[in-house]
């Protein structure tokens, strides 16, 4: 029987990553994500695993690259000014398809911003996470016991479609203590044929590498990945739907927001108002297909983000015109409580 | 009474409980005395501090100092000093809600003279499901590091051993024998024994040394 612990956001995606098989990290302190590189400082030495605090934020990163580059699964962990830092190498490993592990804990922004909760990265994580064409895998947990299970399935698909995945948390999952059972994860790691481990004189020597000075040479392998992303956007959308049966009023949100959303859909149905929530669980691929199956069925989507409006972009290029979608956010690291969402509810219930 | 000392300091492992018990302890001890003070000198973590529940202690008349940029959103760990002038001071009880680990006692060790001389209690908050301190041997490891950091001695431990909302009465009473081999192994008492308030009856004469508790420290979505 797998036992039940206590742990902090930010511990549980340290020891999934270690329950996954991932001992090799690379980081750089920055609230509030911090016990991630805590966690991994005092368990890594223990079973033979590297923990390096990296002289800068770019170096980790870059250190990321090279030891995913040898096949072995590695990750890193920041908070949004720093995953800033991260994004050029981020953008190699996109660029010579090495999968990896980057955890984003993201606090308010832009700038240093503060070090509240916020998920103002969402258009970060799902469109820019450094230059040239190329997206990772963005899966997004709304509980601690989430977090184990999507850190397993990040490494998992990472390393099926070669490329980086991101797990995309903000300061209230991070900081936060829930119970958890820790269970191992049901798949192990992939074949590496392509990975720079030595080649012992058995076979040709692996490169990985991302500049193709031949334009026709880099827009093939820009194709080629794009049609993993495509086989991506078909088999790896994920969403958990709540309440939606009946719903009129479709309330998209992810991450800790959800569950604040989750409390005022359900005192919305009790003052009579059919409301019901759709939660991202993958933001890249973005679960288009859930939200298609109810443009046509309810009045009207609304977005609750704690950002000025990003992820609402995604629901109105998914919605596509069907229904009107509405938008309610608090940033800088403002937390919406379950009245202000509820308040919003109801308005757009009368 | 957990303490009869000026001075109680409530010390442990990152999120063992220490701030939620040092919250009920101050309302506890303001029941009985007149000037009670909580100092927040959690430096370490700038979420989920005692600070963050001001109005609370406040309402009760409890004077609360805390790290002088708590509640902004800087940063920036600088103590307050008031708290040189509070130990020591005409407080008839002081409470102070140390930072998790060695990392968050070590700014105790800059007043640990002055603790000294006041008289002090300090109590080791363990919690036997938080992973890294799993163990006995575990908690007593980090319970050493925290009196080398701190320049401190422990002088008791409270069992806070439970796992959020999924606690129930099975949850504390499978904590005895680790509480037991933990305080055998470090020499101390086992002061007392926190329960979340609806569960005390149900845990009843099977844990020694009750010590019902309200839950201060929660999510948005709970409130």
């Amino acid at each position: 029987m797998s036992k039940r612990v206590l742990m902090k956001g930010n511990e549980a995606l340290a020891e999934a990553a270690i329950q996954a098989g991932c001992i090799h990290f690379f980081g750089y302190p920055i609230t509030p994500q911090t016990e991630v590189a805590a966690y991994m400082s005092k368990r890594l030495p223990k079973i033979g695993g590297v923990y390096l605090q990296a002289e800068s934020e770019l170096a980790a990163s870059n250190m990321l690259l090279g030891a995913a580059a040898s096949g072995i699964r590695a990750m890193t962990s920041s908070s949004s000014p720093g995953i800033s830092l991260k994004t050029e190498a981020i953008s190699y490993m996109a660029g010579s398809d090495v999968p990896a592990l980057i955890i984003n804990v993201q606090r308010g922004g832009p700038g240093l911003g503060g070090i509240q909760p916020s998920q103002a990265d969402y258009f970060q994580a799902t469109r820019a996470l450094g230059h040239g064409d190329f997206q990772v895998l963005v899966f997004a947990p709304s509980t601690v016991q989430e977090i184990m299970d999507l850190v397993y399935l990040a490494f998992d698909r990472a390393e099926e479609y070669r490329v980086p995945a991101m797990i995309l948390a903000d300061g209230m999952l991070g900081q936060m203590m829930e119970p958890v059972v820790i269970e191992k994860p049901q798949t192990s790691a992939h074949e590496k044929p392509w990975a720079a481990n030595g080649h012992k004189n058995v076979r040709k020597h692996n490169i990985i590498n991302s500049l193709y000075l031949q334009a026709e040479e880099l827009e093939n392998r820009v194709v080629e990945r794009y049609r993993r992303y495509e086989a991506i956007k078909a088999k790896e959308q994920r969403a958990e739907e709540y309440l939606m049966d009946d719903a009129e009023i479709a309330v998209v949100a992810y991450g800790a927001t959800s569950r604040i959303v989750k409390a005022a859909v359900k005192e919305a149905r009790e003052r009579g108002v059919k409301a019901g929530c759709i939660r991202p669980i993958t933001l890249w691929p973005y679960p288009t297909d859930t939200i298609v199956k109810y443009r046509d069925k309810v009045k009207c989507f609304l977005s609750v983000e704690m950002s000025m409006g990003q992820m609402v972009e995604d629901v109105r290029l998914a919605v596509n015109g069907a229904a009107p979608v509405e938008f309610y956010g608090r940033t800088g690291g403002v937390i919406p409580e379950p009245g202000e969402v509820l308040d919003k509810i109801m308005e757009l219930g009368r | 009474m957990v303490s009869e000392k000026n001075i109680i300091i409530v010390c442990g492992h990152y999120g063992s409980g220490k701030t939620n018990f040092s919250i009920n302890l101050a309302l506890r001890e303001r029941e009985k005395y007149e000037k009670v003070l909580l100092i927040d000198m959690d430096i370490v973590n700038p979420y989920f501090r005692s600070s963050d529940y001001a109005d609370v202690l406040d309402k009760k008349g409890i004077d609360i100092i805390s790290p002088i940029y708590a509640g902004s959103t800087l940063d920036i760990p600088a103590l307050s000093p008031r708290i040189d002038a509070a130990i020591g001071g005409g407080y008839q009880k002081v409470i102070i809600d140390a930072g998790g680990d060695d990392a968050g006692a070590t700014a105790l060790g800059r007043f640990s003279e002055r603790i000294e001389r006041a008289g002090y209690d300090m109590l080791y908050v363990a919690n036997m499901y938080r992973p890294l301190v799993g163990t006995p041997e575990k908690g007593a490891e980090v319970l050493r590091e925290i009196e080398a950091a701190s320049r401190l001695k422990a002088t008791g431990i409270v069992n806070n051993s439970h796992l959020g909302e999924y606690t129930g009465a099975d949850t504390v009473r499978l904590s005895s024998d680790y509480i037991r081999e933990l305080s055998e192994l470090v020499g101390l008492p086992v002061v007392c024994t926190a329960v979340k308030r609806d569960i005390a009856d149900e845990c009843g004469p099977s844990v020694s040394g009750l010590y019902p508790i309200d839950i201060h420290v929660i999510p948005p979505w709970k409130e």
